[in-house]
């Protein structure tokens, strides 16, 4: 079985975002990078996962440029085969979907990975997109996953509840929070990761669909007005009659 | 040229983010002087599909088919192509809800359009430029796209713009689909809800908390607070971690994001990994014992105290309140 699992370079969750540019341009200065935390803890883990139980083969996938080769080894020390990144910049879901997806119809895999969504641009775009252009199946927001032979089980998150779901390989799967837990790569991981291939593909053509033009940072609350804790039913007023919410 | 706005129903009724969506439609089509489609594959009665005309739907394409209880992004997206392609349609909305998220990107393939997803506000057009803005960053800023492509499709975040009812005769059309038993290649074994209690996402007040609350024991008095106000309950992130709650009520920037009218966050410091799915929450308010806890700079209240002595005092107050209206 070939498993390709799809990461994003995102900023650490504990950034403080920022813009420059006259709020055009992102502010990565100072910014820590990381695999996009669905991408990791749950998307590429399980993956490994069923790797470890069936013999599964486990690609990296990435389109970005050169400097993305760190957040890729270190996909590869958690337990990935190898890696292709594909030298584009990633700046259009669309974009990297058509890319991944040309990639797809040279080289097929079984299962395609991606995680919910990233979480910079929160679009969970790139995986339902991959399926339309080669007109697999998707099973968007799973929680839970097991493979048996071409069969897949899922868990699909639903509104107040879960939906379990199978389908037959190939398929793209958006992985969502519960799927796996998070894995810190060891030494021996580390070190493997070093010698691991990463092919290097140049962009297909394509086209960009959006483009972002302007950002903006919410406006700073004055402040909370403060309750005494003696006296709830000013809260209660406030609610009520100011901010009409009760 | 037409707006198609797909809408869906839950257990043959529609809820406010459809509403929403045809409104959104209708303003996005008058902005553009063209006609406002509605199309819903859901099951729904007559009565309700019209309700669907009142919020600006010229005309509403309806399937009625019990194979549609199964879910398929991908036969979905091909009804929603063919209604597209009846209609003329050059702006597709859909609701940015757990289905209309796994749509929306096969649709946006298949029709090689740009989908800007969770938009939380009606699109501009400026100098042939057509611009829609949504959070990025988890909420931590918001951005302005531009859609290049001649389709485009948004995704209306639900509680970002108000249902306005209009006087207009809504036409009903039965669309009748070419679709097989054999086009669902996802199958539905089974499916577990949690029957009874307002979901977290579609709650419009939501008491949450954190480790200020001491242990699981304590979230009886949260409980009873969402069921004065009718809402749902919530957690922060190490709360369930360490198993006092289900991952199901985590909020937050890894956990479900939310927007509901009115949060109130106990005893959680608010880290901004927490904020970030929380911040869009209309009103926000904050218990803690900690006056330095961050969480107070987002808020628009705030009662400096132990949970465990404000909760219930204000639990009364509440209850006083909800007796007397």
């Amino acid at each position: 079985m070939k498993i390709l699992v799809c990461i994003s370079k995102t900023p650490d969750t504990t950034t403080k975002v920022s813009f420059t540019d006259n709020n055009t341009k992102f502010n990565s200065d100072r910014v820590q990078f990381i695999i996009n935390p669905y991408d990791e803890w749950y998307a590429l883990v399980r993956a490994i996962e069923i790797k470890e139980k069936s013999n599964a083969h486990v690609t990296i996938m990435n389109v970005g440029g050169a400097d993305n080769d760190v957040i890729i080894r270190k996909a590869l020390a958690i337990g990935g085969d190898d890696a292709v990144r594909i030298d584009a910049e990633a700046d259009d879901a669309f974009f990297v979907a058509d890319q991944i997806a040309q990639f797809l119809k040279t080289e097929p895999y079984d299962i395609v990975f991606v995680g919910k969504e990233t979480i910079d641009y929160n679009g969970s775009q790139v995986g339902g997109m991959i399926a339309g252009l080669l007109d697999l199946s998707f099973i968007s927001l799973a929680s839970k996953l097991d493979v048996d032979g071409n069969t897949a089980t899922l868990e699909r998150d639903i509104p107040g509840g879960k939906e379990i779901v199978t389908v037959q390989t190939p398929f793209v799967v958006s992985a969502s929070k519960g799927m796996a837990e998070a894995r810190i790569p060891n030494m021996r991981g580390i070190m493997a990761a070093r010698t691991k291939p990463v092919k290097v593909l140049p962009a297909f053509a394509s086209e960009r669909l959006t483009s972002i033009k302007q950002y903006a940072l919410p406006k700073e609350k004055a402040g909370p007005k403060m309750i005494p804790s003696d006296n709830p039913e000013e809260l209660v007023m406030l609610l009520h009659n100011e901010a009409k919410v009760i | 040229m037409s707006v198609l706005v797909f809408v869906e129903a839950s257990e043959g009724k529609f809820k406010k983010p459809a509403f929403e969506a045809v409104t959104y439609g209708a303003k996005i089509a008058a902005m553009l002087g063209v006609e406002t489609h509605a199309l819903c594959i859901d099951e729904a009665d007559e009565a309700e599909l019209r309700s669907l005309g009142d919020y600006g739907a010229n005309k509403l394409w309806f399937v009625k088919n019990e194979l549609f209880k199964n879910f398929d992004p991908l036969v979905f997206s091909k009804v929603i192509i063919q209604a597209e392609a009846q209609t003329n349609s050059d702006v597709l909305v859909l609701i940015q809800s757990y289905n209309g998220k796994a749509i929306a990107p096969v649709l946006a393939a298949k029709l090689r359009a740009g989908l800007v997803s969770g938009a939380l506000d009606l699109p501009r057009i400026e100098n042939n430029s057509f611009l829609v803005k949504k959070n990025v960053f988890s909420g931590k800023a918001s951005a302005t796209y531009e859609m290049h492509s001649a389709k485009k499709i948004i995704s209306l975040m639900p509680n970002s713009i108000i249902p306005e009812k209009t006087v207009n005769n809504v036409e009903l059309v039965e669309l009748k689909p070419e679709i097989a038993d054999t086009d669902f290649k996802i199958k539905i074994k089974e499916v577990v809800k949690a029957s009874g209690t307002t979901t977290l996402s579609d709650a419009e007040i939501v008491i949450s908390g954190g480790r200020g609350l001491k242990g699981p024991e304590n979230w009886a008095m949260l409980e009873e607070m969402a069921n004065i106000l009718g809402g749902a309950t919530a957690c922060s992130r190490p709360v369930a971690d360490i198993h006092w709650r289900p991952h199901t009520e985590h909020v937050g920037q890894t956990g479900i994001a939310i927007r509901p009218n009115l949060y109130i966050a106990i005893g959680i410091s608010g880290a901004i990994q927490h904020l970030a799915g929380v911040n869009g929450s209309k009103v926000m308010v904050v218990i803690n014992k900690d006056p330095e806890a961050p969480f107070f700079k987002a808020a628009d209240y705030g009662i400096v105290g132990d949970a465990l002595e404000v909760v219930p005092k204000l639990n009364e107050a509440f209850r006083k309140f909800k007796l007397g209206n």
